[in-house]
């Protein structure tokens, strides 16, 4: 007889304990693929973190006309070329009385980072009136220093086996008890250039580099790609040949990115000898691998716009240019930006090509236009990873949670972009 | 208008004649030697059962079947006494003097506004912002569409009723002050009431324009045509006088299918 209640049947049951099992078994993928990300993101703070912070060293320093501008010309080319060291080890042999001895003293005056005499004389450039006054100055400590601050540096290792000695030690104890040892936040992480000393190193020059690149990729895949993508959709008439640019966009998005790398060294820099190492090398690279891309998804975009909007126009008299640019492409314009700042944001992340084309060199100045030699932040991160220092190593996080953020903006600027600026039909 | 009364006291003249109209999809004909005369000022409807062609053969009229690439059309067909097919003419010029009017209605994603000053803008039919509000004003009105958006016509066109969106459509084809409107199944996504209103408002644009429309309903084509022709399997059956066809026909199918015996 059949059953008829509505309840109790042994299939419903069945059928629950299947659908339960199958949710856990999704429920468990996402939490297993989570777990990797936030394992991930929490390694890189955790190294990163430290490297915003950078210890530094107040120093009693009597800006002395006699070893700056000894005739007192004011002349900023004499100020700039001005020696600044002795104003160090000056204000270093007044605090440390006790210190003296050839060996000794040169010891205390590696504590500091031989990149202060720059810093303190940008500062007297920009400022000459401290010329001849006595002045408090937090100059930057070596990594050594700030990895010992930083409780990154084990004492109880023999002192043979590490660059910081104990008598080092003693004294950064002793300007601990002092009050001038300090962990401030660290600017040159963002002013700086790359440099051979990690407390002196910084990501600006990368991130130019990778910001002029991405301008250039920018400026060339976008008209491009939308271009290709509107004559494809639009206008070309389907045949043999539509058909074998269309596969062979397919394939070109499928390319790894280092065979554009090698096809910019062999083109852009042997055949039309475009300068080496520059973003606007690197950009056009760039450009060509993430063009694939973007024609794909305009064409997807331009696909997704109904057809009646097209018979609406053309049933007006209006002709094919003026549909198309009065009505479809504004349609699928957020759509069109949306894929390509994904294109660009995959971009930004790209190493190997970029090595290619040379932007991997040690390079302390910052690009002022994309014709500068440059790195990007990801071959940035690439050549920190690479240092033996060990002050590199949180430099290296550091800069990876830079490239996150930026690359987390980028996204979040699609997302933005497609919610505001789309229009429903 | 004085040209009106004139109109009237002459006998209505072809318009549009069609002679021997083949249309091919590829290797399928979806049109088969098709003559017919579209007489001005009057309402011409096609009616068939589904897939016998009669869309197919009213965007001959506008060439709109040049945007599908496989379809071939021949034959002539001449509007004011041009061949329409004849390759020097401008398929432009052609679509603003014979407006079309959609199945499902597909106002632009702009404001109300927009929708129905577009026509004229790219025909460049207005001098001034003043005189483009002034289109704008007179095609909503005649398409019986003002007095219910007037006050908002920065609204979107998409945010109207389904059948307030099938008269703006019907008030931008008007507003470039075509001489012919094609309409294919106007009314099908409509309810009685706003095809009712549709119906009324054709009766009254007749004097201005001359209108084909493709129909589903018999008690529609009955209503408001003058003209009506009948298709079945890409070929006219029958086509004449409205009343003639839904009361006397003269042949079978057309006798089967106005009583719903095919369809
Ligand atoms: N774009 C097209 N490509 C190929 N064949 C088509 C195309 N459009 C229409 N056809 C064919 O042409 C024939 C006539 O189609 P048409 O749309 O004109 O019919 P219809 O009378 O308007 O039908 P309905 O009343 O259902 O709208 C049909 O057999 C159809 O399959
Ligand atoms: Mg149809």
């Amino acid at each position: 007889m059949r059953d008829l209640t509505l309840t109790t049947s042994d299939q419903l049951k069945k059928r629950h304990a299947k659908e339960t099992r199958f949710q856990w078994y999704g429920r468990i993928a996402i939490l297993i693929s989570l777990s990797f990300l936030v394992f991930m993101f929490v390694a890189i703070f955790f190294r990163g973190a430290g490297a915003f912070q950078q210890t530094k060293i107040g120093l009693d320093i009597n800006f002395d006309q006699t070893l700056i501008d000894p005739t007192g010309t004011g002349d900023p080319e004499i100020i700039a070329n001005a020696n600044f060291k002795p104003l160090i080890t000056k204000s270093l042999a007044q605090a440390f009385p006790e210190v003296t001895g050839r060996s000794e003293t040169r010891a205390l005056y590696k504590l500091i980072s031989s990149g202060s005499v720059f810093e303190l004389g940008n500062m007297v450039k920009e400022n000459p009136e401290l010329i001849g006054t006595s002045q408090k100055i937090w100059v930057t400590a070596t990594s050594e220093v700030d990895l010992y601050m930083k409780g990154k540096i084990d004492e109880t290792i023999s002192q043979d086996l590490r660059r910081l000695k104990d008598r080092d030690i003693a004294w950064v104890k002793q300007l601990q008890e002092s009050g001038v040892i300090k962990r401030k936040f660290n600017t040159a992480l963002f002013n700086n250039g790359d440099s051979r000393e990690p407390e002196m190193a910084g990501i600006l020059g990368a991130a130019l580099g990778s910001f002029f690149s991405l301008l250039v990729c920018f400026l060339i895949s976008f008209p491009l790609g939308i271009l290709t993508a509107v004559y494809l959709e639009e206008y070309a008439k389907k045949n043999r040949i539509t058909d074998l640019i269309e596969v062979n966009i397919n394939n070109l998005a499928a390319v790894p990115s280092i065979v554009f790398g090698l096809l910019g060294l062999s083109i852009f820099l042997n055949f039309f000898n475009l300068p080496r190492s520059t973003p606007l090398v690197g950009g056009i690279v760039l450009a060509l691998m993430t063009l694939p891309t973007i024609i794909i998804a305009s064409r997807s975009i331009l696909r997704s716009v109904p057809n009646s909007i097209r018979d609406a126009a053309l049933g007006l008299g209006a002709s094919k240019t003026q549909t198309t640019f009065h009505h479809v492409v504004p349609l699928a314009l957020p759509g069109m930006l949306t894929g390509t700042i994904l294109g660009m944001a995959r971009a930004l992340g790209e190493t190997a090509p970029l090595l290619m084309i040379g932007m991997v060199a040690f390079i302390v100045d910052i690009p002022k236009g994309v014709t500068d030699v440059a790195t990007s932040l990801p071959v940035q991160i690439f050549l920190w990873a690479d240092s033996p220092e060990k002050g590199f190593v949180e430099r290296t996080s550091a800069a990876i949670i830079v490239l996150l953020i930026f690359l987390v903006l980028m996204n979040l600027l699609a997302v933005y972009l497609r919610r505001k600026l789309e229009r429903r039909w | 208008m004085d040209m009106e009364t004139e109109k009237k006291v002459v006998a209505n003249q072809a318009i549009m004649t069609a002679r021997n109209v083949d249309v091919f999809y590829g290797k399928k004909q979806a049109i088969d030697n098709v003559s017919l005369d579209i007489l001005e000022n009057e309402i011409t409807a096609l009616i068939g059962p589904s897939g016998c062609g009669k869309s197919t053969f009213l965007r001959c009229f506008n060439r709109m079947n040049d945007t599908i690439d496989i379809c071939k059309v021949s034959g002539k067909i001449e509007f004011a006494g041009q061949d329409i097919y004849s390759p020097k003419v401008d398929v432009v010029a052609l679509r603003a003097r014979i407006g079309m009017v959609f199945q499902k209605a597909n106002p632009f994603p702009k404001s109300i506004f927009e929708n129905v000053a577009y026509g004229p803008r790219i025909h460049d039919l207005a001098e001034s912002k003043a005189e483009l509000e002034d289109i704008v004003i007179t095609s909503l009105k005649r398409a019986g569409l003002y007095d219910e958006v007037s006050d908002r016509l920065e609204d979107p066109g998409t945010s109207l009723s389904g059948g307030q969106q099938q008269r703006l459509c019907i008030a931008r084809a008007i507003a470039v002050d075509p001489e012919i409107i094609l309409m294919d199944e106007p009314c099908s996504a409509l309810d009685p009431i706003a095809t009712a209103i549709i119906e009324d408002l054709m009766e009254s644009m007749k004097r201005h324009y001359t209108i084909v429309i493709v129909t589903h309903s018999m008690a529609q084509a009955a209503r408001i045509s003058q003209k009506t022709a009948f298709f079945h399997l890409g070929k006219v059956i029958e086509y004449g006088e409205t009343e003639k066809m839904f009361t006397t026909p003269d042949n079978e199918l057309t006798q089967n299918y106005i009583s719903g015996r095919i369809g």
